[in-house]
């Protein structure tokens, strides 16, 4: 009597129901559930479009002066604080000078927007590389490079923002660009500690992993362990955290100009970034009372843009790191 | 604990020694002095100059002191060693008045919480106590009824609050406030009616209270899984006493962690409010001081803040060893 041994039929069973899916894919596939992220992440791809092309949908010249044409209510006020009703040409009305507020806002986006994109840029770069650097070699190095972080750590961000925008303003690099490149500057200067600190405590546990282990042991570089393996498995907090701070560096960017050390609202039509949201508050600032779509405006503008930028952050977090949720 | 404390401390020492040599530097950095900016005053000749840097101590080398002597004769370590004796020199713009005066002297007669820096603690702590007060209850609610409208109310409310900037809010509530509904003046000059007080104290603190509901609503959330909730439950007490007493208590740990911070955030952080509002607080000083670059009255300020922001993060950590014996921060 033989018996019949189940032999294992290996298209049945070793093939999976379904293609695996990476990490990646499945934090996507989360990401597109949280409806409220794509509603924001469709918002923020909009606010782009607006920067990149307000030259096309800016109704008017931002600088172009229309006489006797000041404080204009928007277009559908019948009777504004100064007894002129609006005009249907200028939809939020006009400024003290007789400016388009529209167009003005159109184009401040375009300031915020590369608040976000180049000090961002500046502190992956310097933060990732720090953090990963400190982690990886512990000791001497890790000690001095976090005490430097506590001490920059301790100046509250707002304050160092402002007394470096305030004692640089005058200085050749203060007037590159308008003020921009010093503005870039002082955003980066110390955010990057931040994310040098968490990408370090990402290294220092996953430096101890055995996939770092087995890499070590088949000879590779360290270079080649930094990168291939351990950057790889930080990504996640990394991304999170660049989108949590990104709209706290466009914040900084409205109180600086607020406070007038922002970028120098420019009259020259050739300039790329005329005005900023925040410049624009402080101009309506003068006229909260009798015209206060001066001020509603840029900061509904910029409102929208940061409570945007942290409905896709949630959502990211939610997505990439899932037993966060609810917090 | 105690030898904890007392090294935490002793930290503060080179990273406040730090940001005055930060703030040091960049001052000095930026174009211009004392005596050439005025030029609605008559200038100063060269001799009185000459006099007059001697006399401030200006004609000293700005770090180390090279001519012989003592070498910590320089005019950061003068201003240093002014500092820890409480005197921040003399404002450039506002004259005959120190720094340390105009931050904390009152006006002649009133106490001394009618100081400019008065005025902006007291601000903070309202916007503090109205955050904290309204703060707890709504998050504690949120996660005991969890997604039910209240719930979803309290989420709206803290993710707008977090996210928007306070002074946005401020630009909505002041024209929805004084322009539409005529409420309160823009310019309110009268700060000894309390009334006035409120508007700007809710907008200052409804970041705060955004970030305590979140916060209160998370723990809460999270002890209500715990098993000694449980346990109470199944001891038969009351709902009351086991949020009370079970959960509450633990939940609160960290929110109480961060009232120091927050304090400090919200009396530091509140200088837009304290413009917008004419408010005659110490951060309304410090904007003006920045246009009319009153450079000894930023540096000032800038101290005082990096120290009570440098207290007030100590306090994080020394709270909690005191509230959650588990954590020993000792080590």
């Amino acid at each position: 009597m033989t018996v019949q041994t189940p032999t294992l039929d290996p298209t049945s069973t070793m093939v999976l129901s379904r293609p695996p899916r990476s990490l990646w894919r499945d934090a996507w596939v989360r990401f597109t559930k949280n409806k409220l992220a794509i509603i924001a992440a469709v918002v923020l791809f909009l606010f782009t479009l607006v920067a990149i092309f307000a030259p096309l949908l800016a109704p008017h010249d931002p600088l172009k002066i229309y006489d006797g044409k000041g404080y204009l209510p928007p277009s559908w006020v019948a009777k504004g604080p100064t007894g002129q009703a609006g005009d249907s040409q200028f939809i939020f009305g006009t400024d003290s000078l007789g400016r388009d507020v529209l167009s003005r806002v159109i184009y401040g986006s375009r300031v915020s927007l590369v608040v976000g994109i180049i000090p961002v840029i500046i502190i992956l770069l310097v933060g990732v590389a720090v953090g990963m650097v400190a982690g990886y070699m512990g000791g001497r190095v890790d000690n001095f490079t976090m005490r430097f972080g506590d001490i920059l750590y301790a100046f509250p961000d707002l304050l160092f923002f402002i007394i470096v925008m305030t004692a640089l303003r005058d200085t050749p690099v203060g007037k590159l660009m308008n003020g921009l490149v010093l503005l870039f500057i002082a955003l980066a200067i110390t955010s990057w500690i931040g994310l040098a600190r968490l990408v370090r405590g990402q290294v220092l546990s996953l430096k101890e992993k055995e996939f770092v282990e087995a890499s070590r042991m088949v000879g590779a570089k360290h270079g080649r362990i930094m990168f291939k393996h351990i950057l790889p498995n930080c990504l996640g907090p990394i991304i999170v955290y660049t989108a949590i701070r990104i709209p706290a560096l466009i914040i900084a960017e409205a109180v600086l100009g607020y406070l007038g050390l922002g970028l120098r609202p420019s009259t020259n039509s050739k300039d790329i970034f005329i005005t900023s949201w925040g410049a624009l508050m402080l101009d309506g600032q003068s006229a909260i009372n009798a015209q206060p779509w001066l001020l509603m405006a840029p900061a509904i503008a910029v409102a929208v843009v940061v409570l945007a930028f942290n409905f896709v952050g949630d959502g990211l977090r939610d997505a990439l790191d899932p037993r966060l949720r609810d917090r | 604990m105690i030898s904890y404390i007392v090294r935490r401390l002793l930290w503060m020492i080179p990273t406040l020694f730090f940001v005055a040599l930060i703030t040091f530097i960049l001052m000095h950095a930026a174009p211009g002095g004392p005596w050439d900016r005025d030029l609605s005053a008559r200038q100063v000749d060269p001799r009185t100059q000459e006099l007059l840097n001697k006399e401030f101590g200006l004609d000293k080398p700005l770090f180390i002191n090279t001519e012989g002597g003592n070498p910590l004769d320089s005019q950061f370590f003068n201003y240093i060693g002014g500092a820890l004796r409480g005197n921040l020199g003399p404002s450039y713009r506002q004259r005959g008045m120190n720094v340390e005066d105009i931050l904390f002297k009152p006006p002649e007669g009133k106490p001394i919480w009618n100081s400019k820096f008065g005025y902006s603690l007291r601000l903070g702590l309202l916007a503090l106590g109205l955050a904290v007060l309204f703060g707890i209850p709504l998050g504690t609610i949120g996660a005991l009824r969890r997604n039910t409208v209240i719930d979803y109310f309290s989420l709206l409310i803290s993710t707008i609050g977090i996210s928007v900037p306070s002074f946005v809010l401020a630009i909505f509530l002041i024209v929805l406030l004084a322009g539409r509904l005529k409420l309160i003046k823009i310019v309110q000059q009268d700060w000894s009616s309390p009334g006035a007080w409120i508007v700007p104290g809710v907008i200052l603190g409804f970041g705060t209270f955004a970030f305590i509901t979140r916060l209160t609503r998370s723990q809460m959330l999270e002890v209500m899984q715990q098993d000694y909730v449980r346990t109470a439950r199944a001891k038969g007490l009351s709902e009351k006493v086991v949020v009370a007493r079970h959960m509450l208590r633990n939940a609160l740990i960290p929110v109480v962690t961060i009232i120091g911070p927050a304090l400090a955030g919200l009396v530091t952080g509140s200088f837009i409010i304290e413009q917008m509002f004419s408010f005659p607080g110490s951060g309304r000083e410090f904007v003006q001081s920045i246009s009319r670059r009153d450079y000894s009255m930023i540096m000032g300020t800038t101290l005082l803040y990096a120290v009570l922001v440098a207290l007030a993060n100590l306090t994080v950590d020394i709270t909690y060893g005191f509230l959650d014996p588990r954590i020993k921060v000792g080590k």
